[in-house]
């Protein structure tokens, strides 16, 4: 029998767009700047909607690029409004310059974005390439399973932006997620409006009062501090992120952290994955558990601000670990996950594990239970002390000559 | 895929409402306390191209997101697609196929090549056009699917349809009623 985690809780079935609209309309930010684009192009139809129905008193801008939907919420924001925006692929990459201003300026702007591939081919589906390049502007980066955790991340990124002084990015993977109709739990109006809470800036642009200057210029004397500032802020997020998670648990129910460790704590190999693909990587766990092997998962949901330390105390004890990115870095390196994951290990000095890369679903390849398998194989293998295993980059289910 | 999961792969033409049909049959299981997926392939977007959509059915909360590999059920709201697209992929021996035909189950079964056994009918476009007004399949085929599922609660999803269309329609209260006719004909036409 379906259950609510929250005793007000109500169940809908609801794709990732919808559920994303529907937290936008219960925020009711003061202002939404969007241009459609897909597969977010739903999230600021439905919410544009509720703004001509007079829904919610939002003041919504229709503009005329990603790039001036950025602008007009950087705006906003430095005028003391609670802003929010939402895109995907081009649209983020569109907006560029304008995620480090918003970052720069400490403005707490919420974006609803939805992962998709980046032209060119062109392709309109699923991978983390998009904001996997947004990775070091300083926004906060809270990843999503599926339709649930999106909207219940983006109650928690309202908060965690207006106290880190930071803007923030909750991510859902595109069609798999966006345009997957499942059952989610909605909260009632009030106690979304309640958990939120009031957005009080400490200084705004419309502060008469207290006038102040916002993105003057900033040379060798002073700009490195700044930006230290901003690298610590970003550092500093993680007490925020517990501290909202520890209030959403006790008041809705379902519990957070930087990320979900699934049957982690006695595993030999474990896969490390972020997004939707983690649902299917738990399901083959579970099977190879019931055979008696002992795999795990990690998955991550908060990217940025990265838990280090806290991923290298979990996965310390895993024999063998794959990390598996949905984006290519093209870098002759390794891929951005991996290259977190493995930095950390290696400066904590926690050499025990050995660590595999693998790249997988991208352009929205599939990717399936029977390459989930195969992946527990090989790190089986390495475990039990095969050493003939590859220390590059494996890409999964790709035709390569 | 656990045992209880049930997953289903509609075929259509882009415009017939397979998409819809998948979306509409996943709200109104739900209603029925069931965990539910629904979700569309996209491609390309025009009249009449073959497009996809998905279900899953199940007791237990879904925890997967990949493709529907091995359906369960397959239906089919426009039979020309059995020559251009290979709508029998992946289906094993306990698969069924439902087709919104005026042919028999042995010829459409001639035609798949696949068992007697594995075949059901109806002719949905002909009841659609009778209880509707038009040649749109997707609510009939709802009917039937439940009824070849067999575990599936027909009065509750009548009772689901009809509120959630009533919404959609509350200006035009005859469609709503057409369209719940067409699910209670298309329940009691399928034959295999």
């Amino acid at each position: 029998m379906m259950k609510t985690a929250y005793s007000k809780g109500n169940l809908v079935a609801k794709t990732g767009n919808e559920v994303m609209a529907e937290a936008l309309r219960q925020i009711e930010p003061d202002v939404v700047a969007a241009y459609p684009i897909t597969p977010a192009t739903e999230i600021v139809q439905i919410f544009s909607q509720f703004v001509a129905d007079g829904t919610v008193k939002s003041e919504y801008v229709a503009v005329e690029s990603e790039h001036s939907a950025i602008s007009a919420t950087i705006a906003a924001s430095a005028a003391g409004a609670r802003a929010m925006t939402s895109t995907s692929s081009q649209g983020l990459c569109l907006m560029w310059e304008m995620l480090y201003i918003a970052s720069g300026l400490r403005l707490p702007i919420i974006m609803a974005e939805v992962n998709r591939a980046i032209s060119a081919p062109i392709n309109i589906n699923a991978d983390h390439s998009d904001t996997m390049g947004a990775r070091d502007t300083g926004w906060i980066q809270i990843y999503s399973e599926n339709s649930q955790e999106a909207y219940d991340n983006i109650i928690q990124a309202t908060r965690i932006a207006e106290k880190a002084k930071l803007p923030a990015l909750v991510a859902m993977d595109g069609f798999i997620t966006s345009h997957c109709m499942e059952v989610v739990e909605t909260y009632p109006d009030a106690d979304v409006k309640a958990f939120v809470g009031e957005y009080k800036p400490e200084r705004y642009l419309l502060d008469v009062k207290r006038p102040y200057t916002l993105g003057s210029i900033d040379l060798q004397d002073y700009y490195f501090e700044h930006r230290y500032q901003l690298a610590q802020a970003v550092i500093d997020a993680r007490d925020i992120i517990l501290d909202v998670a520890e209030e959403f648990k006790r008041t809705f129910g379902r519990e957070y952290s930087f990320y979900e460790k699934y049957m982690l704590d006695d595993a030999e190999v474990a896969i490390v994955i972020i997004g939707s693909a983690a649902g299917n990587v738990k399901a083959v766990v579970k099977e190879l558990r019931e055979k008696g092997i002992k795999a795990g998962v990690l998955k991550i949901r908060v990217y940025r601000p990265f838990p280090a330390k806290q991923i290298v105390k979990d996965l310390a004890h895993v024999k063998v670990i794959a990390v598996m990115d949905r984006s290519d870095s093209c870098s002759g390196a390794f891929p951005p996950v991996y290259s977190d994951v493995t930095a950390s290990l290696y400066s904590a000095r926690v050499l025990g594990p050995k660590v595999l890369s693998y790249i997988y679903g991208i352009g929205g390849r599939e990717f399936c239970d029977e390459q989930v398998v195969k992946v527990y194989e090989t790190l089986g293998e390495v475990a039990a002390g095969l050493e003939k295993y590859s220390r590059e980059v494996e890409y999964i289910n790709v035709r390569i000559k | 895929m656990s045992a209880k999961m049930i997953e289903i792969r509609w075929h259509g033409r882009g415009g017939q409402g397979a998409k819809t049909a998948a979306l509409l049959f996943a709200e109104t299981i739900m209603a029925t306390g069931m965990y539910i997926q629904a979700f569309p392939e996209y491609g390309p977007e025009r009249m009449g191209a073959p497009v996809q959509s998905f279900n899953r059915i199940s007791e237990d909360p879904i925890i997967i997101h990949s493709g529907i590999k091995v359906p369960n059920y397959v239906v089919i709201l426009d039979s020309s697609l059995i020559e251009s697209v290979p709508v029998t992929d992946g289906l094993d021996k306990s698969g069924k196929v439902i087709v919104n035909t005026s042919l028999s189950t042995s010829e459409v079964a001639e035609k798949l090549d696949i068992s007697i056994n594995q075949v059901y009918v109806v002719n949905a476009s002909r009841i659609a056009l009778e209880t509707i007004g038009k040649d749109i399949p997707n609510t009939p085929m709802l009917g039937a699917l439940v009824k070849v599922i067999g575990t599936l609660d027909i009065d509750g999803v009548l009772k689901n349809v009809k509120t959630k269309l009533m919404v959609k329609f509350r200006h035009k209260p005859g469609i709503v009623e057409g369209n719940l006719a067409s699910i209670k004909m298309a329940f009691n036409e399928v034959k295999s």
